[in-house]
């Protein structure tokens, strides 16, 4: 099961109080998880990605053992640490103003 | 006995707060939705127990909550289907489609319209961003309009399940033209006439005012009259500045608005306007409200300028003219008169529909203040909510 990291109001919108886990068919991808997330927690849809274009939204971004991967393709590979569920997928609001 | 509840929406979650009809102990609930940006909170006339809110983030995009108990409890609608996936683990999840808002660029119900002006006068693409306000139908708790960013107007006809766009007003002709102001390019008033369910008036920062004759099929630009020495042809049909519009709902031919610059006033449904700043000290501001028993008593809050969003000399005062425009009385019993540089934003100001008249205000600096006798004194609510932006009034 691959998990995933949600921020605060991610977290409270989904009614979930940790992370999450997800079963994820085939390759694990960013969009796969994503994919998974959203047809688990359909309240999320719009809420990381754009309801209508899909795209991430400006202010969302993603952690993969700690390192930034918001700007690799959505659909490369993540590693086999995600994958087998050793570590989580973060998905992160950016630190900015407010 | 008779109920005042007053729905406040501020830049971190949403406030309720309650009174009798006496309107002098009030209780404060919340805040709901913490840590959100509550745009606007608006009940259903015909249900009041039913109240729409726009929850929105510039991190996270838009979410429609909807509350079946006065404001106690609040839901996504849409939640009473079966989860999308798991169905033995835990209750029905909402499906998320009450927060899309998707526009129509079909042949079949409008012009496709994909883009309008930008700041620096190259098209933009047309893109969502929030829901500025809320107006739910007169006599359907089912049937709500949603005026966004960019403007648009929405509509939901199942409780706010699905949102649709009424695609007519973007593609009347003039969409291509519309630019933003500060804010963004929002459709924040929206003002259903009680005496013909036909008619709809809104205003969009910074096209203007429209009107549609036909339920929302087709629409037309109601700003002749207004000048406006920002924009390059001071009396152009489309490109002002209107930051709200109000009527008394026994007369809805007649309409008050305050623009940027400028409080109007028209008495042929917005075909034409003539200006009623008369004798303010600015006659720039954001919100405009009628006195709910006196049709031509209206409220205003004049603001220095467009470059300094705060009170003249540091003094908040209400205006009020009873006499439809142009004489213009301060309000000060209450409010304070020095040191005083909040601003009242364009939804955050709302009257009830006891006799007298309350009168309710929200500022940015977090403070909700009411009048219970038409504007003469004036008592805060609550003073350190967080900034607000939206303030709505239910008599029950």
């Amino acid at each position: 099961m691959i998990r995933v990291e949600l921020p605060y109001h991610l977290r409270h919108l989904a009614g979930v109080t940790g992370e999450v886990t997800l079963a994820v068919n085939g390759s694990v991808t960013r969009e796969a998880i994503l994919d998974a997330l959203e047809a688990r927690y359909p309240m999320l849809r719009g809420t990381i990605r754009d309801h209508v274009t899909r795209k991430r939204r400006p202010l969302v971004r993603f952690f993969v053992l700690n390192e930034d991967v918001t700007h690799e393709p959505p659909d490369a590979a993540l590693p086999e640490a995600i994958a087998s569920g050793a570590e989580p997928f973060r998905i992160i609001g950016a630190i900015a103003g407010g | 006995m008779t109920g005042i509840r007053v729905l406040v929406g501020t830049k971190k979650g949403a406030f309720i707060l309650t009174a009798d009809g006496k309107r002098d102990k009030w209780s404060v609930a919340g805040p709901h939705f913490a840590g959100w940006e509550i745009y606007h909170m608006n009940g259903s006339p015909a249900d009041p127990d039913r109240i729409f809110a726009s929850q929105t983030s510039s991190w996270f995009g838009q979410i429609i909550q909807r509350s079946s108990d006065g404001g106690n409890t609040w839901e996504q609608p849409g939640s009473d289907g079966a989860p999308a996936s798991d169905p033995t683990d835990g209750p029905p999840m909402p499906k998320g489609e009450s927060n899309k808002f998707a526009y129509d660029t079909s042949e079949k119900t409008g012009k496709p319209l994909t883009t309008h002006q930008w700041y620096d006068g190259t098209q933009n693409p047309w893109e969502f961003a929030r829901v500025w306000h809320l107006e739910p139908s007169l006599d359907d708790p089912d049937t709500c309009y949603a005026g966004v960013e960019d403007a648009a107007l929405f509509r939901t006809t199942d409780g706010g399940k699905c949102w649709h766009e009424l695609a007519g007003l973007r593609g009347h002709g003039s969409g291509p033209s519309w630019m933003p102001g500060a804010g963004g390019m929002c459709l924040h008033t929206i003002l259903l006439d009680p005496k013909d369910p036909k008619r709809i008036f809104v205003a969009i920062s910074a096209a203007g005012s429209f009107r549609t004759d036909d339920g929302g099929k087709t629409w037309k630009p109601i700003n002749k009259g207004l000048k406006s020495q920002y924009i390059p042809d001071p009396e152009a049909e489309i490109g002002h500045c209107v930051h709200r519009i109000a009527f008394h709902p026994s007369n809805p031919q007649t309409l008050f608005m305050q623009k940027h610059w400028d409080v109007m006033r028209s008495d042929d449904g917005g075909a034409s306007w003539h200006e009623i700043s008369g004798d303010l000290p600015t006659d720039f501001g954001f919100p405009i409200a009628v006195n709910a028993n006196e049709p031509e008593t209206i409220y205003v809050v004049p603001i220095k300028s467009d470059s300094e969003h705060y009170p003249p000399e540091g003094k908040l005062r209400v205006y009020r003219s009873k006499t439809g425009g142009n004489e213009w009385q301060p309000l000060t019993n209450g409010l304070p008169q020095q040191d005083c540089y909040v601003n009242v934003l364009r939804d955050a100001m709302a009257v009830d529909a006891l006799d007298p008249c309350g009168i309710y205000f929200g500022t940015t600096g977090g403070q909700v203040y009411a009048s219970a006798d038409g504007g003469d004194r004036w008592m805060p609510i609550v003073r350190d909510l967080p900034s607000v932006l939206s303030v709505e009034v239910q008599t029950l």
